[in-house]
């Protein structure tokens, strides 16, 4: 019945998402009040019918409901409660459900935070989006109903994949789809300018929160993905450069190209074409990481068995909505009529360096990452492109970008003077330097860390310079800075924290780059050394969990003959999958990560396989990703964008998610 | 101020530079780090050199797996042999094998071929579910005959990963 109910909320979104998708366009154009106004209850209906359906099968895995074969085939009576809801969107059908939740309350959030947009405006932006909700529940419906029976029922489920029985996991998805869906805000209102043949800075205004929005969530589920890559595969590594990876990169490169331009838009009404075609390629590339992860057209960690039928409806929408959005923007972009004008060195024309160097970083990744497909779909040629390739190709690229992200923020709009940047940039040159010689010294010739931690070293620097310059920090006292700095518009600050957290990360990628391994066989009371710790194996033990059983070690962490701490590294069996899982154990100071893994059992003399790293530098990598989202939500939380947002009462009419 | 003509004329030099460059890294890295798929078969038919390395695909042959005993303070080897049916190609490995390794199942490793005809695999990958078989395999088993499309649908993907290749599909080992 619950199914049932689920599926027929389902299909109302569907209905709501057509009428959606079709009155308030057709409103628009023959300028029809009513047919327009209905667009911000429909997509208020069609968000509640859509997390009516999300709860009914989140409700059917809570009770583990086995005539519903999605249950049956990824969840399991015995599996934690936990992970029983977040097995709900586990899974090819679940997490298409999730999709088109947070599309919905995508939708919601427009019709309720966009009562100041112009009625017109609005209405397109929510039709499209309605256009691209009924693309979507289509495919659900056609192809992942996640509500099909099953009878008769069996007696119990299959349970879900044991690696995807994690907390990091369970957040990783809905994270990863607010940035993906965020960016089909953006381009609904890139679609809603070409048809209207307007965009002005109010325009600019609205898409910039959104693209900012979208960004954070994006970083931050990439950042979760990463982390958990790194403490749940248990190979020490945190970005394998894997083509689902770098299908959640491709949006987020573009994405922090849109941000960016954005502001020009906003700031200096210009580069208004260019803000558009970024839109639509976000969007683009958003639905294209759709497309490879659930299609399974590439050989990745992430491949799951999937169903080529699918992936030909993702590739014909994909097909429809991209190939629609670049006719009409082949045919209506020359309406829009650039009015700032910029000189090359100014803020403007750093923000077009930073956006051409960041495309070009995205042209290689999509390169690299789709190469293997059209190879073998054109040539037969069975090819793989790995880190090497990455590696080597987008490196010559971001060197200058990040050389140019520290002068940015610190040139004026229209036109600045190189000289005047140097002049305030040249103390950061200095540290870098330093940084440069004295990670050259302490890691024992390493180059390539070295110059890591110099461009770090050159990033955060140029942060701290911007704010410094912005409150006078260095040319009067201190309560005239502080009260400077507490008159700082928000987005100033933010910006300046989202730099600083690339320069952590950056820093966190390069002591990685200093990372020692050692993998050695060991028997019980023997012990072996890596980065200055004896790590001594006590003994190897069983354990039994809800639904699977382990063998835990037990290392015990000594420096200098003083223990440090005890480390349980495990390796799970669930029986239900038939699959081993490892559990690695990790110690943190924050500066460096102590990481443990156990492997394979000799038979016999009880030696065991131990697996030691030590990540040096390892938590920053996650740390400044966090950072850079916090950077975009306190540029959120800007007056300036608050300003032009709704009043408070409006603010309270959509629905919490 | 500059106009608006020159103003165009710049940003489309810069990027022009911009994609250029990119297409010139892209084409170089290319050239050095395209890692090319070998079946057994392929090996056997044309013995690429020590110096390249490139990845080997199959099944890992039903008790090939042999551990060699673990020495305290070193990393522990193991020693498995990849087969598409028609030919089998002895493998080393120094490490921890993925968790989802199993005789019998497909597998992808990467490496070099060593002079005495062993691979040695710097890397075995590992998937993340047991009913999938990672397309070069599903190929190249194609190939060496264990499917033949003019007989109809392929095998599903859990029954060609439990396929015992000791006894390969009728069709295999009699054309080789």
């Amino acid at each position: 019945m619950i199914a049932e109910l689920g599926h027929f909320a389902l299909a109302l979104a569907l209905v709501l998402a057509l009428a959606q998708a079709l009155l308030p366009l057709i409103g628009a154009h023959v300028r029809d009040a009513r047919m327009m106004a209905s667009a911000a209850p429909l997509a208020l209906g069609q968000c509640l019918a859509l997390i009516a359906s999300f709860f009914c099968l989140m409700y059917s895995y809570a009770i583990n409901d086995t005539t519903v074969l999605n249950v049956v085939q990824n969840s399991h009576s015995l599996k934690p409660m936990l992970y029983k809801i977040t097995g709900t969107w586990g899974n090819h059908e679940g997490s298409l459900l999730l999709w088109v939740n947070i599309l919905g309350l995508c939708g919601a959030a427009v019709s309720g935070f966009g009562r100041e947009l112009p009625t017109a405006l609005r209405a397109r932006v929510l039709g499209v989006l309605g256009l691209i909700s009924v693309g979507f529940l289509l495919f659900t419906i056609k192809t992942s109903n996640p509500f099909d029976r099953m009878w008769p029922p069996p007696p119990d489920g299959q349970g879900l994949n044991p690696i995807l029985q994690d907390i990091g996991l369970a957040m990783h998805p809905p994270l990863l789809y607010l940035g993906y869906v965020g960016y089909a805000v953006t381009f609904a209102f890139a679609i809603a300018a070409l048809i209207e043949g307007r965009v002005d800075a109010a325009w600019g205004r609205w898409v910039r929160p959104w693209s900012l929005a979208a960004w954070s969530f994006l970083t931050l589920g990439i950042a979760l993905g990463s982390w958990w890559a790194y403490y749940e595969l248990g190979w020490g590594g945190y970005w394998f450069w894997d083509p689902v990876e770098n299908a959640s990169l491709l949006p987020w490169l573009i994405g922090t190209a849109l941000l960016h331009s954005a502001i020009v838009v906003e700031k200096r009404d210009a580069l208004k074409t260019w803000t558009i075609l970024l839109a639509i390629i976000a969007f683009a590339m958003s639905l294209l990481g759709t497309f490879l992860v659930r299609s399974g057209v590439l050989n990745s960690v992430h491949s799951f068995a999937n169903d080529p039928e699918r992936g030909l409806f993702i590739l014909a929408l994909l097909m429809v909505y991209v190939v629609g959005a670049l006719l009409l923007f082949a045919f209506r972009a020359s309406a829009m009529i650039p009015t700032g004008i910029f000189a090359p060195v100014s803020r403007e024309g750093a923000i077009v360096l930073n956006n051409l160097l960041v495309c070009s970083i995205t042209a290689v990744v999509f390169v690299g990452t789709l190469w293997p497909m059209f190879a073998d779909a054109l040539f037969g040629m069975k090819v793989s492109v790995g880190p090497p390739f990455f590696n080597s190709a987008s490196f010559p690229l971001v060197v200058p970008l990040l050389i140019a992200m520290a002068a940015g923020p610190l040139m004026p709009w229209k036109r600045a003077q190189l000289a005047n940047v140097v002049m305030r940039l040249w103390w950061c040159a200095v540290i870098a330097f330093a940084a440069f010689f004295a990670a050259l010294l302490l890691s024992g010739q390493h180059v390539m860390p070295a110059v890591g931690f110099a461009f770090a070293a050159w990033v955060i620097g140029a942060a701290v310079a911007d704010i410094a310059d912005r409150t006078a920090a260095f040319r009067t006292n201190w309560r005239n800075a502080w009260n400077r700095a507490r008159g700082l518009p928000r987005a100033a600050w933010g910006a300046a924290i989202a730099h600083a957290g690339i320069g952590i990360t950056a820093a966190g990628i390069a002591g990685m780059g200093l990372a020692q391994e050692r993998m050695v066989a060991l028997a019980p009371g023997e012990s072996t050394t890596l980065a200055g710790y004896e790590w001594r194996l006590e003994g190897v033990r069983d354990v039994q969990g809800p639904n699977w059983t382990a063998r835990r070690a037990t290392i015990t962490l000594l420096r200098d003959g003083a223990e440090v701490r005890v480390m349980e590294p495990s390796r799970r069996f669930f029986p239900i999958a038939r699959q081993n899982t490892t559990e690695v154990a990790i110690h943190t100071n924050l500066i460096a990560d102590l990481y443990a893994v156990i492997g394979e059992e000799e038979a016999g003399t009880g030696k065991a396989v131990i697996r030691l790293h030590y990540n040096f530098l390892a938590p920053w990598i996650w740390i400044g990703a966090a950072i850079m989202a916090l950077g975009g939500a306190l540029s959120l939380a800007d007056r300036r964008i608050r300003v032009s947002a709704p009043n408070r009462a409006a603010a309270r009419m959509v629905p919490a998610e | 101020m500059m106009t608006r003509k020159k103003r165009r004329m710049w940003i489309l030099l810069l990027c022009a530079l911009g994609l250029g460059s990119a297409t010139a890294l892209t084409l170089t890295a290319f050239q050095d780090n395209l890692v090319f798929f070998r079946s057994p078969s392929d090996i056997m038919a044309e013995r690429p050199g020590p110096d390249r390395a490139f990845r080997l695909g199959g099944l890992v042959e039903a008790g090939s797996v042999e551990r060699e005993p673990a020495v305290s303070g070193q990393r522990p080897t193991v020693r498995f042999r990849v087969t598409d049916g028609a030919h089998a190609i002895a493998v080393t490995y120094q490490g921890v094998l993925p968790d989802l390794f199993r005789e019998g199942q497909g597998v992808v490793t990467m490496g070099r071929l060593g002079v005495d005809g062993t691979f040695r695999a710097s890397e075995v990958l590992a998937r993340h579910d047991e009913t999938y078989m990672p397309p070069e395999v599903a190929d190249a088993l194609k190939r060496s005959g264990h499917w033949n499309p003019a007989e109809g649908a392929a095998p599903p993907p859990a029954t060609w990963n439990t396929m015992d290749p000791a006894r390969p599909a009728a069709a295999g080992r009699t054309g080789s």
